[in-house]
């Protein structure tokens, strides 16, 4: 009899809060600057100076924890993590330990249409590191400490995952959720928002985990799933070899997809945590959660939620929409400009919108149609002036080009032939020119109309509205 | 000229017997002179003559800043922009400071002449000057003996008239403890009220610095520029800064002053206790009430400061790493070479002692039973003040056991040297402010009296302070060879 195995899985999320300047000093937190070019005495870890907190920092993990329906911790205290390394300028890094900031939260996910709830175990708040950088430097290291004293918000979820499937789909949400917030840009190419995996197998029924290994660092959604789908993989074969599972810190390597192992606990550091006598403890008031709870957006849920009441939109469309705020902002934009029936919009937007964008590649904030020159579009379709099919050719030129629906429409002569006398004569011809179909449709086939409507729109050049055709010609044939 | 204090040299500038620029040259010349005393690390002799000719201008227009022109030596933990900042060690014998601690910035601002930056324990880690890189700074009073530390640089330059009055810094006596045997008057403000900014940390919940000086008027002087609230520092605390002058002269009737009976008992030496009791004497003349008050925890003191200052200092100067700044040693080999070969050249032994003692008291499996059992004493010992303060104005005591010791009588002891510290740590653990005053003395060295205040109440200790001045002379006395 072969053991069957179940996964669990926790996750511990790196988000780059969004300030403009570092979390204990004001140095700016612009990406891509020259090396140590952003790094003041502060952040260079200079005798003599002190931190001092960012309050910005603090107001957007409050901001998260209540949106995660979190406990606020009223006091939080910052503590020294110590250890060496070059690009760790002080020595220690400033972090919390037993007090964070954020307690016990959680986050819905929803995976194969089951909602499942994550538990959040806290989120704290720290200061990154500075870089090594070991290229062009002829066997000796360079240090830039531009990232060091960035704000970062650790967000450490529960044990609760069982698959890299579920893994993904909560930092997909977790992902979204930042982003809703405004409280990180998101970036993961940039390092904004990066993940270690603590991951271990235990026989399906047994109730203590099993022993896990932490894979460091994994920095796209695609890496998270192979490398966690990786470590099982080579847990269950270690273990059914006979072997045990040792519990250490490995480094996934996309480009040979396996993880392999940093350092075993044994040679874990013992980083002498305890609280910095340089910074006061966080006292976070009744009144100042009230405060940024008043500022808090509406979150990925509850939009969604409203786009299906107040829009009539399916599950899938209303998730679609909601799944960015960029997104979710276009689109009722361009309900709003257009006055359309919010159906016309959000078929276009989840079909033809969404279609170019992924074929170029491009997110919704780089969309070459604004939301007003889409909702010109669309009210041309609700009016009747073009076809939906005529509407796409627009829609082409909208993305190439910079003219507006109307001026596409005028400078092509696409508006559809209104006059029913002339689309009368038009189908009067078709019919007479195709008895087969005719006696096909009165035998009882509908499917022959389809293609004296074709007919009927090819005469006129795609001009004609389809609904209008259709009925006309059930009138003649049927009256 | 040298012998006169700040009050007295803002008059004579102001009335133009002498200039910045001549004062400021004199004092320069006292240094040289007596530089066998090894009080200063680095004398700034341009920029102190630049400084006081600006003061100079300053007073010819009508400037009334009390401080503008005077002379005065800043410890070398205070960082100065474009000076050396050495700390007393030689892991920053190379280091100039690129920027001005705030303490140093708000001297500037009152128009103080910095004529250098004097000699202290490495790394404020120490309580005779002997730790110190440089070499031990002698007592004026008998160069056989030691300052005290660490603040001994500063307390020797005032006491032999190489500075109008110095900076000083105070973790668990480092101000009080060379004043008194120094002969000199030493305030450790409040935790908080005196930036630490640019102030070279050894141990951040304890350091306050503060003005060491010749009396208690002086002290209200310079505390006035140094004190107040500062953005860079998140433990400064933000309250106004009093009038340290307007109480000077108030009469200390009803003055209630508590004498704890755990700092006079056998330990402390006969004649430092005789010599204690004409100084409490005057008060009891000056119509004060004495009262014996007990404070059970004060013995616990010195345990769990020496747990707190080095578990604080042990990361506190781990940013020493041979990396970035100061010392780093020849042709490291590997990361791990560059690290210990640099630190292990560059720090003392003190220094070394207390980082592994802190870092032995932080880790896994110890945290608890040191670092966090020492945190309770250290709120035992503040309850114990806030008691005691709440009966009585001020609290006083000896300042140290005995008179300036022998240079290298206690070096080797380690245990010894701490313990004479025993009466000023725990004010340090307390976050309150204190003074050391001169009291008399035993053998022609001077001792001190401490006296101990409320939270923020620097302005009634200096006012205690100055009253014993009017009626005693102890701080007029001079050095011999130093007059």
């Amino acid at each position: 009899m072969t053991t069957q195995w179940e996964t669990v899985i926790g996750l511990e999320i790196h988000t780059q809060l969004a300030t403009k300047s570092k979390i204990f000093s004001g140095a700016s937190t612009a990406y891509g600057a020259e090396p140590n070019t952003q790094a003041c005495a502060v952040d260079l870890g200079l005798p003599g100076v002190l931190p001092v907190l960012n309050e910005q920092a603090v107001r957007m993990a409050v901001t998260f924890g209540l949106a995660i329906d979190a406990h606020i911790a009223p006091h939080s205290v910052f503590a020294r993590k110590n250890y060496f390394y070059p690009d760790l300028p002080k020595g220690y890094q400033i972090s919390q330990m037993d007090l964070p900031i954020v307690g016990n939260g959680h986050l819905d996910i929803e995976v194969d249409g089951e909602i499942k709830r994550i538990g959040i175990t806290r989120a704290h708040l720290e200061e990154d590191a500075g870089k090594s950088l070991h290229e062009n430097f002829h066997g000796m290291t360079g240090i830039d400490l531009n990232r060091a004293g960035t704000p970062l918000l650790e967000i450490v979820s529960e044990p609760d995952m069982r698959s890299a499937k579920e893994a993904v789909a909560y930092m997909r949400k977790l992902h979204e959720l930042v982003r809703y917030l405004e409280i990180c840009d998101g970036n993961m190419q940039e390092g904004s928002f990066r993940c270690d995996a603590n991951v271990s197998v235990r026989p399906i029924g047994q109730a203590e985990f099993g022993t896990r290994a932490e894979i460091k660092n994994i920095n796209s959604f695609k890496f998270v799933e192979k490398a966690i789908n990786h470590e099982i993989e080579r847990q269950i074969e270690v273990i059914e070899s006979g072997g045990k599972v040792v519990q250490e810190t490995r480094l996934y390597d996309a480009n040979k997809d396996e993880t392999r192992s940093m350092r075993s606990k044994e040679e874990a550091n013992d980083y002498r945590y305890f609280p910095d006598p340089d910074l006061l403890p966080v006292v976070i008031s009744d009144e100042f959660k009230e405060i940024v709870k008043a500022t808090l957006p509406e979150l990925p849920h509850a939009k969604k939620q409203r786009f299906i009441e107040q829009y009539g939109q399916d599950e899938e469309s209303a998730t679609t929409l909601t799944s960015s705020r960029e997104l979710a902002d276009f689109y009722e934009a361009v309900v709003k400009d257009s006055g359309v029936e919010a159906k016309l919009a959000s078929n276009w937007m989840t079909g033809d919108v969404l279609g170019a964008l992924n074929k170029a590649g491009l997110e919704i904030s780089q969309s070459p149609v604004s939301p007003e020159r889409l909702a010109g579009l669309l009210k041309r379709i609700a009016d009747n002036t073009i076809s939906g099919r005529t509407a796409k050719q627009v829609f082409d030129k909208l993305w190439n080009g910079t003219a507006t629906a109307d001026e596409i429409i005028e400078q092509e002569g696409l508006k559809q032939i209104t006059d029913t006398g002339a689309i009368e004569a038009i189908v009067d011809k078709v019919i007479a020119a195709n008895p087969g179909p005719v006696e096909q449709y009165l035998s009882g086939k509908d499917k022959a109309l389809m293609a004296l409507v074709g007919q009927i729109m090819k005469e006129t050049q795609g001009k004609a509205n389809p609904g209008e055709v259709n009925k006309m010609l059930i009138e003649k044939l049927k009256g | 000229m040298y012998n006169l204090t700040i009050a007295e040299l803002a008059k004579g500038l102001r009335a133009g017997e002498f200039s910045s620029v001549e004062l400021t040259q004199t004092y320069l010349n006292r240094i040289h002179q007596h530089s066998a005393l090894n009080a200063y690390v680095t004398v700034t002799d341009e920029l102190a003559l630049q400084q006081a000719q600006a003061a100079d201008a300053k007073i010819a227009g009508g400037d009334t800043s009390l401080l503008t022109g005077i002379p005065i030596a800043q410890k070398d933990i205070f960082c100065t922009l474009g000076v050396k900042t050495t700390c007393g060690s030689k892991m920053l014998d190379n280091f100039i400071a690129p920027y001005n601690a705030t303490v140093v910035d708000k001297l500037n601002q009152a128009g103080a002449v910095m004529l250098g930056k004097v000699n202290m324990d490495e790394f404020a880690m120490g309580s005779s000057n002997e730790t110190s890189y440089y070499g031990p700074t002698k007592n004026p009073w008998n160069t056989g003996t030691v300052p005290g530390g660490s603040s001994g640089g500063s307390a020797t330059a005032v006491a032999a008239r190489l500075a109008v009055c110095a900076t000083g810094t105070d973790t668990g006596g480092s101000i009080r403890q060379p004043a008194a045997l120094c002969g000199i008057t030493g305030l450790k403000p409040t935790y908080g009220r005196v930036s630490r900014y640019g102030m070279i940390a050894y141990a951040s919940s304890l350091d306050q610095g503060g003005p060491m000086t010749r009396n208690a008027e002086d002290a209200a002087i310079l505390l006035q520029a140094m004190a107040g609230f500062d953005d860079k520092d998140s433990t400064s605390v933000d309250q106004p800064v009093p009038d340290y002058l307007a109480d000077l002269n108030k009469p200390l009737t009803g003055l209630k002053i508590g004498l704890p009976k755990e700092f006079f008992t056998a330990d402390l030496n006969g004649d430092m206790a005789a010599t204690l009791e004409t100084a409490i004497n005057h008060y009891r003349q000056m119509g004060a009430e004495v009262k014996e008050i007990s404070m059970p925890t004060l013995k616990m003191a010195i345990p769990a400061y020496y747990v707190i200052a080095p578990a604080e200092c042990s990361a506190n100067l781990s940013r020493f790493d041979g990396v970035r700044f100061g010392y780093r040693c020849e042709n490291p080999a590997d990361l791990a070479d560059l690290y210990t070969r640099s630190r292990g050249e560059a720090f003392g032994k003190e220094v070394k002692r207390r980082i592994l003692m802190g870092t032995y008291a932080l880790s896994a499996g110890y945290y608890d039973a040191y670092y966090i059992k020492a945190q309770k004493v250290r709120r035992l010992i503040s309850d114990d003040f806030k008691n005691a303060l709440a009966e009585v104005d001020v609290i006083m005591g000896p300042v140290t056991p005995m008179p300036a010791f022998g240079i290298g009588e206690k070096l080797a002891n380690p245990i010894e040297m701490y313990l004479s510290d025993i009466y000023t740590i725990a004010i340090n653990l307390a976050g309150l402010p204190a003074m050391s005053i001169p009291a008399g003395f035993i053998n022609d060295l001077p001792v001190g009296l401490q006296i101990i205040g409320n939270y923020f109440d620097e302005a009634r200790l200096l006012n205690v302070a100055h009253q014993y001045q009017q009626v005693t002379d102890w701080h007029q006395q001079t050095p011999k060879g130093f007059e």
